[in-house]
């Protein structure tokens, strides 16, 4: 210890300053808030499997034991466990993206959220990051269950293994940006029971990841048309079963487009929210 | 630059509410200085570090670290300090070497020299053979260190130590000094200390004590002490009471009775022994004369102990409106 050298720039010279710009600073930054969330996703083995457990009993319980109670005819012309499928892989960003958020509340508490507020980057940096690593998180969390995709006959080819890993990135990102402005919200971690009650379930029930929005009684098809998650889930169900019946918006068909274009808005409008809201004093 | 104060501070004020938690506060840190704040609690001690910090705006007046003012520089400010703490503001699930490269890369330290930075904060701190380990696994003190390094990893020009040992065992403390001594031997690192131990206090080279949010006392520990003057003797006879009426009388001393003996206080106490005997009725068993401690200076400004730290209602009221502060950004 008594031959240690210490660095060898002085102590008068704060080195951030001088060495690289705010941009190059604020885009490590981003990579760094991300690249946490990936690291502790990978320290936390039991998250993984806690967060795949709900979409499987969904799938293989739920979806088996509705099976031929809903036949194909309501199940827009697929087999319910199929039209599910896409349903469980949404169900599973939309819980991972919004816990990897709501974890702020933690870092708030335990000070480490002093420890990036302190830092000598912008919060949209942080907020940015942070919804990109819990984009990532929740993506991985959604891929996992895509090995099972053949079980269910779902028939995986690469080219739609691209467009839904497209269309899961979009929502599992818009998502997280949500969870932020919802964690920015929360006090303390207590209210955590309360964002699954009043957030998660009904995000998920009106979203059309659990049963086709068809035939439904008037407000509830007009809540999940409002519902952002639907039209994420609309997109990533086309993609993986193309012959199955799309959303539609009283006669209007959603197109495809506008399907990735609303999911693209509404997270652009939360991660814009998310960044005024995010707890700082500038 | 050199000459440049550290921290400048001139009739800085916050209000939350219509509460005054700093009340018209000035003084100034030299470079190199280790310069302890001291208060009660809920003076307004955490309210200034954190206006210091940025984390908190002023209500008025201004406050300059390291030339650049908090309230309209404040990335500058930001990149030329470094914090710890009261609380751990560790990410427990990242190992140490992860959570020091993550303050790297917030802090703008170029990606080539963050081996370099790191690894010899990590020796100094004692923490090179445990860094590839989680910080859930490691104890309080090595927490504490880990943050010291940490907070030194941008090559600060002030150190804020907010509390840095408060919760740690005597020995681990000690560690933790040995290692600021360590440091301050080879970089001229300001360090803006706040501590409820008086051995802390004492290594400073200048002592500011805030009370009720103003700034009752700033000097060096010997001149504060000086400046309470007085030494207090304690004496011990066959009969105290009779003592103490024998000195109140004879002497015009103030006297408190303690379990220890007639306790009163004078200027020059070596001095003054031998005149007891004169004014005493009964034997003396005991004398003992003590020179004014920092934990008498503080009594003297503040009307509290300095160890008593326990949080009142005062602090979390403002613990409450700080956090408050904060969410409203």
């Amino acid at each position: 210890m008594t031959d240690t050298v210490l660095p060898a720039v002085p102590a008068t010279t704060p080195i951030g300053t001088h060495q690289n710009g705010p941009l190059v600073r604020n885009a490590r930054a981003i990579v760094m808030v991300w690249m946490r969330d990936l690291i502790r996703l990978k320290r936390t083995p039991t998250r993984i499997v806690t967060g795949i457990a709900q979409p499987l009993l969904f799938l293989f319980v739920l979806g088996a034991g509705l099976q031929h109670l809903i036949g194909t005819q309501r199940a827009g012309g697929v087999d319910y466990q199929q039209y599910l499928f896409p349903g469980i892989l949404a169900m599973s960003v939309l819980t991972s993206a919004l816990f990897s958020a709501i974890a702020i509340v933690w870092d708030r508490e335990f000070g480490f959220m002093r420890e990036m507020l302190v830092a000598p980057v912008s919060r949209s940096s942080l907020v940015f990051g942070k919804a990109l690593g819990g984009g990532s998180v929740a993506v991985v969390q959604g891929l996992i269950l895509v090995v099972v995709a053949p079980l269910v006959g779902v028939d995986l080819t690469v080219s739609r293994f691209f467009a839904m890993l497209g269309f899961l990135l979009l929502l599992a990102f818009a998502l997280t940006a949500f969870g932020i402005v919802v964690a920015s919200r929360m006090q303390r971690m207590e209210s955590f029971q309360m964002v699954m009650a009043l957030v998660l379930q009904p995000m998920l029930f009106l979203s059309g990841a659990i049963f086709p929005l068809v035939a439904l009684p008037k407000w509830l098809g007009v809540i999940t048309r409002l519902n952002p998650a639907t039209y994420g889930i609309d997109a990533i169900r086309r993609v993986l079963l193309p012959h199955i019946a799309p959303l539609t918006i009283f006669d209007w068909t959603v197109p495809l487009w506008a399907d990735a274009l609303f999911t693209l808005i509404f997270g652009t409008l939360m991660l814009a929210l998310a960044v005024r809201l995010f707890a700082k004093t500038e | 630059m050199t000459s440049e104060p550290a921290v400048e501070v001139e009739s800085l004020v916050k209000r939350f509410g219509d509460f005054t938690a700093v009340d018209d506060v000035s003084f100034t840190v030299q470079p190199g200085e280790l310069f302890g704040f001291l208060g009660p609690n809920g003076a307004g001690k955490t309210t200034t570090i954190s206006i210091l910090c940025t984390l908190l705006k002023p209500s008025g007046g201004v406050a300059r670290v390291a030339g650049h003012d908090v309230a309209l520089e404040q990335a500058a400010v930001r990149s030329s300090i470094g914090l710890v703490f009261q609380e751990v503001t560790l990410d427990d699930y990242l190992t140490g070497a992860e959570n020091l490269r993550f303050h790297a890369v917030l802090y703008g330290v170029p990606p080539s020299q963050v081996r370099d930075r790191t690894r010899p904060l990590l020796e100094m701190v004692g923490l090179a053979d445990r860094a590839d380990q989680q910080v859930r696994f490691y104890s309080g003190g090595m927490k504490r260190r880990l943050e010291i390094a940490r907070g030194l990893l941008h090559a600060p020009r002030v150190l804020f130590l907010d509390e840095p040992t408060i919760g740690l065992d005597p020995q681990t403390r000690k560690h933790i000094w040995d290692y600021v001594d360590t440091l301050r031997g080879r970089e001229s690192t300001t360090m803006f200390l706040t501590t409820h131990y008086m051995d802390e206090a004492e290594r400073c080279d200048r002592i500011a004590i805030i009370d009720h949010g103003r700034i009752v006392a700033i000097d060096t520990p010997s001149a504060l002490k000086a400046s309470v003057g007085a030494d207090t003797v304690t004496v011990s006879t066959g009969d105290d009471e009779a003592a103490s009426r024998a000195l109140s009388a004879g002497l015009g001393l103030q006297t408190d009775l303690t379990d220890d003996g007639v306790r009163f206080r004078v200027e020059d106490g070596e001095a003054f022994v031998p005149r007891l005997f004169d004014h005493l009725p009964t034997g003396v068993r005991s004398v003992n004369v003590r020179r004014p401690s920092l934990d008498d200076v503080f009594m003297e400004y503040t009307g509290h102990d300095l160890r008593d730290a326990d949080a009142g209602t005062a602090d979390q009221f403002r613990m409450n409106a700080m956090v408050r502060g904060f969410r409203r950004g």
